[in-house]
């Protein structure tokens, strides 16, 4: 059998799955989970190939379920795969991100939940553990929310044991050495202009954070105003926006490969989140943000939904496919690297968050 | 031993091997609490149960529960008394869009 390529796509009314064998004619198949949001998808390709769907339903509340057929059935864990204990005093309200940590630590699954959380899971995605350090942080009371809610949002496994990244809005970039024992604010040069301190220790509204394919300490951010890179760990961030037509946005996308290659989807602004003159174009640089170049090839001419911090994803196959939706129900597909886009399904309800993976059926699969 | 039976919308029956309606059996004598009930049927049907109420206990904001015509919310809440053979009603708010 050939690769299989997957993107799954997270709606604010349920979750599609787009199929193809050469990344150029899709099937659609869904909707699963009909009127229920699926804000949040992570697909793990070290076992097989499982999908995991954070749901959330208006009325019966958030979940987390599974498939390790290809979205032929779902399993949900009885206790909800996510759940506060009765002293935490706190209920989970919605799961912003499903994150398979490193291929050299199978079994392992992030989550990022609202409230402000962390979760781990050491079997797969089905059973998940508060991480109480970041949930009893001292930074926590001044920790705020952004339009969406506030969230554990962004999940950067290190290649180094017991460290990771995690980005919250509102409250910046933080990063644990020990495993998750002990947690330190990041975002020293993210700005925050909408706090009187534009430099503030923390409480930055970092939408999403990268790291790195190959660079030990490098990883990316798309700020509320701001696109930004560290080069040492997260100690420092400085702006990279050369070539970029606006700094607002909400994507940061990572080649899992090649270092220094990245895209960001710019907004015009926090007070006009709209594609730059209404004309959608995906950013992406080379050289680590240094200089960026904007392609719109295969996308509309006109297009005023924005692109949410989870609606872009990324493929393994070789180049890269590149995968984002809209607001307005449209998502798009690139084979190669974001050079050239074609819409592979449209009409959808608002789209929440989008991942692909190329399915090797014969020797494991990539994701 | 109270019984009480918790009518299931449709949307959930799924949870409950399709059935319309679950007999809640509750320990011991005397008067129970919405709240009882609630537990006892998470302890049986836990997926049911997390739609019904989050993890502090408390009913999810678009869930109704009807003791005869009266919501709960409207009465004692999940301290509301409940008859031995009375019917718990649960109905979804109109929410969304």
């Amino acid at each position: 059998m050939e690769t299989q390529y997957l993107v799954a796509i997270g709606t604010k009314k349920g979750l599609w799955l787009a199929r193809s064998q050469d990344r150029r004619e899709w099937t659609l198949d869904g909707p699963h989970f009909l009127m229920t949001e699926i804000p949040s998808i992570g697909i793990d390709s070290r076992n097989g190939t499982r999908i995991m769907v954070g749901i959330r339903s208006e009325h019966w509340g958030p979940t987390v379920a599974h498939s390790d057929d290809l979205g032929a059935s779902w399993t949900e864990p009885e206790g909800g795969g996510i759940a506060f204990g009765e002293d935490d005093g706190a209920a989970v309200e919605r799961i912003w991100q499903l994150q398979p940590d490193r291929a050299g630590r199978p079994g392992v699954v992030w989550a990022g939940v609202e409230p402000i959380s962390l979760w781990r899971s050491d079997d797969g995605g089905e059973h998940f553990t508060l991480n109480r350090a970041l949930w009893e942080h001292p930074h926590k009371p001044e920790w705020g929310e952004g339009a969406g809610g506030g969230a554990v949002h962004s999940i950067v496994p290190g290649r180094e044991d017991g460290t990771v990244h995690v980005a919250m809005s509102t409250g910046g970039v933080y990063r644990t050495l020990d495993g998750g024992a002990s947690w330190e604010a990041r975002s020293k040069g993210i700005t925050a202009s909408f706090m009187p301190d534009p430099l503030p220790e923390f409480g930055q509204c970092v939408h999403k954070i990268a790291g790195d394919a190959d660079v030990p300490g490098r990883l990316y951010a798309q700020n509320h105003g701001g696109v930004f890179r560290t080069d040492d760990n997260g100690d420092s961030w400085r702006a990279i926006e050369n070539g970029l037509p606006a700094n607002f946005g909400f994507v940061m996308l990572s080649h899992p490969r090649t270092s220094g290659t990245a895209w960001v989807i710019p907004l015009r602004a926090d007070v006009e989140r709209i594609p730059v003159d209404g004309h959608l174009a995906v950013g992406r640089t080379r050289d680590g943000g240094d200089h960026w170049e904007m392609f719109d090839s295969g996308l509309p001419e006109h297009d005023y939904n924005s692109i949410l911090r989870d609606a872009a994803g990324l493929d393994t196959a070789e180049p890269v496919g590149v995968y984002f939706g809209t607001r307005g129900g449209s998502v798009y597909a690139s084979a190669d690297e974001g050079a050239t886009f074609q819409e592979i399904a449209s009409h959808l309800p608002d789209v929440l968050c989008v991942r692909a993976a190329a399915i090797q059926p014969t020797a494991g699969t990539e994701g | 031993m109270p019984v009480v039976s918790v009518v299931v919308p449709s949307v959930l029956r799924p949870l409950v091997q399709d059935a319309g309606s679950v007999r809640v059996e509750l320990p011991g004598q005397g008067t129970v609490t919405v709240g009882q009930v609630l537990g006892s049927l998470a302890g049986s049907h836990p997926l049911l149960g997390r739609r019904l109420r989050d993890e502090t206990g408390a009913l999810r904001r678009h869930v109704n529960v009807y003791l005869g015509p009266d919501e709960v919310r409207r009465l004692q809440g999940l301290d509301t008394p409940v008859p031995d053979g009375a019917e718990l009603l649960i109905i979804q708010s109109v929410a969304g869009g």
